[in-house]
């Protein structure tokens, strides 16, 4: 048993050790590349010259700036969107004529994309923050909703008769049935509305903002400070890691009885 | 016979009929029928698939209506489930993911039991049903056999006047559940509890019941109703078991004759 565990332990430790090296000969490449001038070093820094502006930029205080503002962006029209989605999919989950009702509705809605109609929320909402947090909102709202509604719906009748039988009230049975039950599947949608959201926000801000991550690569881009512009992605692809790892840390953390427990 | 039963009927079925119909046929599931099912009893309802158990027993326990009849538990009609009777399922409707602890503390919540007596309470019920050293596991780390127990636990906790169970045993490997069923009849037998119990096991009918309604399928009627007048603890190899046993083979025999 013991041997067993320290030879699982010895195979993850392994397996980073091997992530962690794949990382550093892409690096490398990258680095290599430019320098040897197989590549353009103007179009594509190498990753030293990213770190230096990365820390620059850092110390300067403006990527924080620009970081800081997309965050406030994304969290806002992400929140909106689980506040009211997650209540609108146990009506709809729950209530059979409620979804009859509004299913032709919400299928059509869903496949308008999101960046389809951020013109319209301009024109609507005007060219501030409130359309850029709407146009998010919008691409948030489905997978918390349709994830909802699912977990909603596949909850097993069996528990609900056994609680019934052991004299749940419509209140409890929601409670203590309804909620635990369809919590997994109501935080997968917000893992998915959640990365969701950074994409529709870079976009959104790409096309019309005048801050924030996503017009940071573009504005560096055409005044040409390409470090910048890279240091501009890699802060969102971490943004994008940190918030996926954190949700994923949780959807694991939250549905630990669904897993099989003994092997971990 | 059980010690522990009364003269007085617990459950009395009067003319219950069901039928079942969509648009084109209509399926009579319970074709009249009439029980009365006493006070500490341990009474088995026995049949082939897709006779009526299930329908009946859900009538009783109050999770449908009767087309036509009524049951009378106590003499009064019931309307809807109530916690003074409680179902155990065959395929166990253990919550997963509450613990075994918290899925046996589920009713006396609901019944707004303070948290430190459900604990002790709990702590009775799963010593009952064997699964002390369990209380922290949730069920997907149990097997069948150890689940239903847990159900079993959580359907004892609430201390209820009727346990109905349907097939609770169907999911587990025959020598579980001989050792499930001699755990039942040990604690129906010290707690004192009015068990109606669906079976197509006629072993286990026997093994169990004081009183054994034999049903019938399309419609789905009572066929018979045996008493099986055996000292418990009951062994499955004696006599009368036996003879029992070859009773209730020639009445399903003779029916499919018929048929
Ligand atoms: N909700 C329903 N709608 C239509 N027909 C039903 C419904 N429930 C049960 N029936 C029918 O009623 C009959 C009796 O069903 P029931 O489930 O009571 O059988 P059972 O004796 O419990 O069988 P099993 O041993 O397989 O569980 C069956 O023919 C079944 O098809
Ligand atoms: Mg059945």
């Amino acid at each position: 048993m013991g041997k067993h565990v320290r030879e699982k332990a010895s195979k993850k430790m392994w397996k980073s050790f091997k992530k962690v090296i794949l990382l550093l000969v892409f690096l490398l490449i990258w680095e290599l590349l430019p320098a040897f001038g197989i590549i353009n070093k103007t179009f594509f820094a190498p990753p030293s010259e990213v770190f230096v502006a990365l820390v620059r930029l850092l110390i300067s205080g403006e990527l924080w700036i620009h970081t800081s503002i997309s965050l406030k962006r994304a969290f806002t029209g992400f929140s909106i969107a689980a506040i009211t989605m997650i209540p609108l999919g146990f009506l709809m989950g729950w209530y059979n004529d409620f979804e009859e009702i509004a299913d032709g509705l919400v299928q059509t809605l869903r496949q308008t994309s999101s960046l389809s109609l951020f013109p319209v929320f301009i024109l609507f909402l005007g060219i501030g923050e409130i359309s850029k947090i709407a146009v998010i909102f919008w691409g948030a709202q489905w997978p918390i909703l349709l994830n909802t509604i699912s977990g909603v719906r596949s909850v097993d009748p069996l528990l609900i008769k056994s609680a019934r039988s052991m004299g749940s009230s419509a209140v409890s049975l929601f409670g203590k049935v309804v909620l635990p039950s369809s919590l997994p599947s109501i935080i997968t949608g917000v893992r998915l509305s959640a990365t969701h959201s950074i994409i529709v926000l870079v976009a959104a801000e790409m096309i019309g903002a005048k801050s924030g991550l996503g017009y940071s690569v573009i504005n560096w881009e055409y005044n040409f400070m390409i470090p910048e512009m890279y240091a501009a992605i890699v802060t969102l692809a971490v943004l994008g890691l940190i918030t996926n790892y954190a949700l994923v840390w949780l959807e694991k953390t939250t549905t630990k009885w669904k897993e099989d427990v003994m092997i971990t | 016979m059980g010690s522990a039963v009364h003269d007085n009927i617990k459950i009395a079925i009067r003319d219950v009929t069901k039928l079942y119909s969509n648009n084109s046929h209509s399926l009579i599931a319970l074709d009249a029928i009439n029980l009365e099912i006493m006070d500490g009893e341990f009474f088995c309802l026995l049949g082939p698939s897709g006779c009526g158990k299930s329908t009946l027993l859900n009538i009783m326990a109050g999770f449908e209506k009767p087309t036509d009849g009524k049951v009378l538990i106590e003499g009064g009609e019931i309307a809807a489930p109530n916690p003074r009777y409680v179902t155990v399922f065959q395929d166990y409707g253990i919550f997963p993911w509450r613990t075994v602890q918290e899925n046996v503390e589920f009713g006396l919540e609901i019944k707004g039991i303070e948290v430190n007596e459900r604990k002790k309470i709990a702590e009775v019920f799963i010593k009952m049903v064997g699964l002390v050293g369990f209380e922290m596991r949730h069920p997907i780390e149990l097997s069948g056999g150890m689940k239903q127990r847990v159900s079993l636990a959580r359907a004892l906790a609430v201390n209820p006047e009727i346990i109905f169970m349907d097939e609770p045993f169907g999911a587990v490997d025959a020598l579980t559940r001989m050792k499930l069923q001699e755990e039942l009849v040990k604690i129906w037998r010290e707690e004192n509890k009015t068990i109606v119990f669906v079976t197509h096991d006629i072993d286990e009918a026997i093994y169990l019941g004081d009183r054994i309604a034999v049903m019938s399928s399309m419609p789905g009627r009572i066929k018979s109703l045996l008493d099986v007048p055996m000292n418990r603890p009951r062994l499955r190899t004696e006599n009368d078991f036996l003879r029992i046993k070859e009773k209730i083979y020639l009445e399903f025999f003779e029916y499919a004759d018929k048929k």
